[in-house]
């Protein structure tokens, strides 16, 4: 526990977050795991976009950049590329990473570069008070779905693997030693990783849906996830209203950021007598 | 020694981002810029830069910040959709103090517009584009030569004053081939970033005096910082002080005011004994030059002003010529921006005209002369 | 003393290719020089067009503002671009049919078909047109010229384009003898 404290800026804590929220639930297995691997604090940078999720990125210590809403993805594969021996790693939420960020994470799960994708999914927008969410299941009630939400939500696990994402896993803010577990093979998957976890919002989305209050939240998780072992040999009746948590696909593909450094290998091979560039100007002379 | 060769606007740009120390680029096609986009792809891997195709041009604009961080030079390319598109994170440049370059080859809009045809209608876009008092520098080449030159200035006051920098090209400046003799690259002047010396107590947004500039860290070298597009304070946490908030604006804003008389930039023939003054920049500077040449030539006194930092626009040296102008003419390829400023810094000292055209073709000297001359008589 | 050249022609012709190898051409020489285009859709067919201006001095304004030199292949690019012509001197490809309105000086060379026919190749009509503009209006030598076609053209394709290039240079000699 003590080694795992030394990951977060003391300093900045206590953090925004709710009582009952399930984002310190996931920032504290992520620091818990990467002092398990006994990562090195200044050799990891931690992106996160808008919204509850993001302001994880400002509790950490490490380099860390809190960006516009949506967009993490692509800071953080402007950083990646640009420092492949960094561990890089992106903290988001359902409605930053699978809406305005949809695209951004579509594109690096098929480029498969080296980032770890945290996404904290609480079924709605938090920050702005509990709007639904493109991860807000149909007929869930939200302040812009006063009704009940009439369109489908994104399985997020099936999205990153068909588009390309190299390990997937899903947890919950319950299920924390598996969260610990998934989060581990993420980062040390040499891909795009994504490891969903679901987490209760009782503010707003359990609230408004009178799903009770922390609790409650924790138990609906309990009680609605199986594991995907399990799952292969339960009968698909028993299956509904369910969601499956575990390690949803872990197949090795070629990392972006390694083949871009190929193609400079061989590039440079063909044109060692290139004589353009920065070399020979005056640097910082008055 | 260098030799003469007929080279691209956009080639130009790309040339000079090199020259700068360009290591990192990220782009979206789109013309009429994707010259540049594409001889980076050749050439970065060659110096062992990196260059990546991005989903979108925001996607693109963050990578390129995100690399920024990282301590790369990094730039973007675009055009008028794009440049719209990027909006957003030019502000996040903005505050986060994250130094980038991003060279807009203007085209006739608004929205798809025109894409191969010329327009100067993103000046006001250029300067307040993103929302929320910001820093920018915005530059704009008059030559294909301007190109290669402006585009190192711009790389080197991103990295001296952590701002965005625009290069704020055309169509036709972008696509034109003109003979173009390189500097000696041992004469050109590279800026690099100032960073700290240890991460002990580092803050990074604390800025010793008036107008100052933080220093940079990059990611990576152990200093473990946080970087926010939230209003922070000089620890780089956000803040809900709205005292402190209004003081990192003013900050922001300051440094780019107190730089001005070094960056400022700008070319003058004839002007000093003027009566007719012609304010152009771009590519209707080219037919600026043309016209005040031919009424010279017909004994008219008119001289030229061309700006070539456009924000923040060179006031001083204006005002200096306009209050010894009878007249001045402002030709650009839009229905009139840059005239605005220029009427505010003129100030009534000489009647400001504008000659606006829109139809996407480069104006004629005669065009321009017509006016010089017919105004006169 | 400026010279402006307008090539046009209809997309795929690589009259751009042209225009850039006679402003280097120039650059070779000493001189000045700028070559502008209209882009777009041209590059796929359609109607194109492709501008040099070359000069001693120093070039303002880049365009062709009343072309000395005005190389039409095409019908269409003819009617279009000839209406515009002043005191210059227009090169049509023999294929184009003249109009008695277009009052300009006009030659009509077999550009196009000494490229099929008598060199072999329809792709290197560029260059053959390119040897009419250089051979009519002297504004670079022929040494020069070849110079920058090989300065310009893909490998192995040399010879053919010089070819090409002095097959352009005899109908200039013969036009002006003429």
């Amino acid at each position: 526990m003590s080694e795992s404290l030394d990951y977060f800026r003391q300093n900045r804590l206590p953090h925004i977050w709710c009582p009952g929220c399930g984002h310190g639930t996931v920032t504290g297995a992520l620091t818990r795991t990467l002092a398990k691997l006994g990562i090195d604090k200044n050799n990891v940078v931690v992106v996160s976009g808008i919204g509850c999720s993001s302001r994880a990125s400002g509790y950490l210590d490490f380099d860390t950049i809190h960006t516009a809403h949506g967009r993490a993805i692509a800071f953080a594969t402007g950083i990646k590329l640009s420092r492949p021996d960094m561990k890089v790693i992106v903290m988001t939420g359902d409605g930053d990473c699978t809406a305005i960020g949809g695209n951004h994470f579509i594109h690096a799960a098929r480029r498969n570069i080296d980032i770890t994708t945290i996404v904290m999914n609480n079924s709605n927008y938090g920050m702005t008070s509990g709007q639904y969410s493109p991860m807000t299941p149909t007929g869930m009630l939200g302040t812009t779905a006063p009704y009940g939400n009439v369109e489908r939500p994104f399985d997020l696990g099936k999205l990153a693997i068909a588009c390309g994402a190299t390990y997937v896993g899903r947890s919950t803010s319950y299920h924390v030693q598996l969260l610990g577990e998934l989060l581990e093979k993420a980062l040390l998957n040499k891909g795009f990783s994504v490891v969903e976890a679901v987490v209760g919002c009782p503010t707003y989305f359990g609230r408004k849906n009178k799903l009770g209050g922390a609790v409650d939240m924790f138990t609906w998780q309990k009680d609605h996830a199986v594991n995907v072992k399990a799952a292969a040999v339960m009968a698909p009746e028993k299956l509904e209203g369910k969601f499956l948590i575990g390690e949803l696909y872990n197949q090795a593909a070629p990392e972006f950021t390694a083949q871009y450094d190929a193609l400079i290998e061989s590039v440079r091979r063909k044109f060692d007598n290139f004589q353009g560039g920065v070399r020979g100007c005056a640097q910082n002379s008055d | 020694m260098p030799e003469a060769k007929l080279m691209q606007g956009n080639e130009a740009c790309t040339l000079g981002a090199l020259a700068a120390g360009l290591n990192f680029f990220a782009g979206y096609p789109i013309t009429p810029s994707t010259e540049i986009a594409e001889l980076c792809s050749e050439e970065l891997p060659k110096i062992g830069g990196k260059f990546i195709q991005m989903e979108d041009e925001i996607g693109s604009i963050a990578a390129i910040i995100g690399a920024s961080l990282t301590g790369r030079k990094a730039m973007t390319a675009t055009s008028g959709p794009g440049f719209s598109l990027m909006q957003e994170l030019i502000g996040y440049s903005a505050i986060s103090e994250v130094p980038i370059v991003i060279i807009n080859v203007q085209r006739v809009g608004p929205s798809t517009g025109m894409p191969t045809s010329l327009a100067q209608g993103d000046v006001m876009q250029a300067r307040w584009g993103t929302h929320g008092d910001h820093p920018v520098v915005v530059l704009a080449p008059g030559n294909v030569r301007e190109c290669f030159d402006l585009t190192i200035k711009a790389f080197n006051i991103a990295e001296d004053l952590r701002v965005p920098v625009i290069v704020l090209s055309d169509e036709t400046i972008g696509h034109m081939r003109e003979k173009v003799v390189l500097p000696d690259y041992k004469s050109i002047k590279v800026v690099n970033r100032k960073a700290p010396a240890t991460p002990a107590g580092y803050l990074p947004y604390k800025a010793d005096q008036d107008g100052g500039v933080p220093l940079m860290a990059p990611f990576g070298a152990g200093y473990r910082w946080h970087v926010t597009g939230l209003s922070h304070d000089e620890t780089g946490f956000p803040t809900n002080k709205g005292e402190v908030a209004g003081d990192l604006i003013k900050r922001l804003m300051r440094k780019v005011e107190k730089a001005e008389p070094v960056i400022r930039d700008y070319a003058t023939e004839s002007a000093d004994d003027c009566d007719v003054l012609v304010v152009a920049f771009g590519s209707s500077a080219m037919s600026a030059t043309s016209a005040v040449r031919q009424a010279r030539a017909q004994g008219v006194k008119a001289g030229l002003f061309r700006p070539k930092t456009i924000w923040p626009f060179p006031e001083e040296p204006l005002r200096e010529l306009a209050a010894k102008a009878k007249r001045i003419i402002v030709p650009e390829m839009n229905l009139g921006q840059l005239v605005l400023e220029i009427e505010r810094v003129v100030a009534g000292k000489a009647p400001v005209e504008r000659l606006s055209k829109v139809n996407c073709e480069l104006f004629r000297p005669e065009e321009i002369l017509k006016a010089i001359i017919g105004g006169s008589k | 003393m400026r010279t402006e050249f307008r090539l046009s022609g209809s997309g795929g012709q690589g009259l751009l290719l042209a225009g850039i190898v006679l402003a280097e051409a120039a650059i070779l020489d000493g001189k000045n020089a700028v070559q502008t285009q209209s882009y777009g859709p041209e590059a796929r067919g359609g109607s194109s067009k492709a501008e040099v201006v070359v000069s001693a001095e120093d070039i303002d304004y880049p365009k062709a503002t009343d072309p000395d030199f005005l190389l039409a292949l095409t019908n269409d690019s003819y009617k279009t671009y000839g209406k515009l012509q002043g005191k210059g001197l227009i090169i049509v490809d023999s294929s184009v049919c003249l109009d008695p309105d277009i009052k300009a000086r006009t030659v009509s060379l077999p550009i196009l078909d000494t490229a099929a026919n008598v060199i072999g190749k329809k792709v290197v009509a560029n260059i053959v047109a390119l040897g009419v503009l250089g051979g009519i209006s002297g504004v670079v030598s022929p040494e020069i010229l070849e110079k920058a076609v090989l300065n310009r053209v893909p490998k192995g394709t040399e010879e053919l384009n010089i070819k090409a290039l002095r097959a352009g240079l005899e109908l200039a000699a013969k036009a002006k003898n003429a």
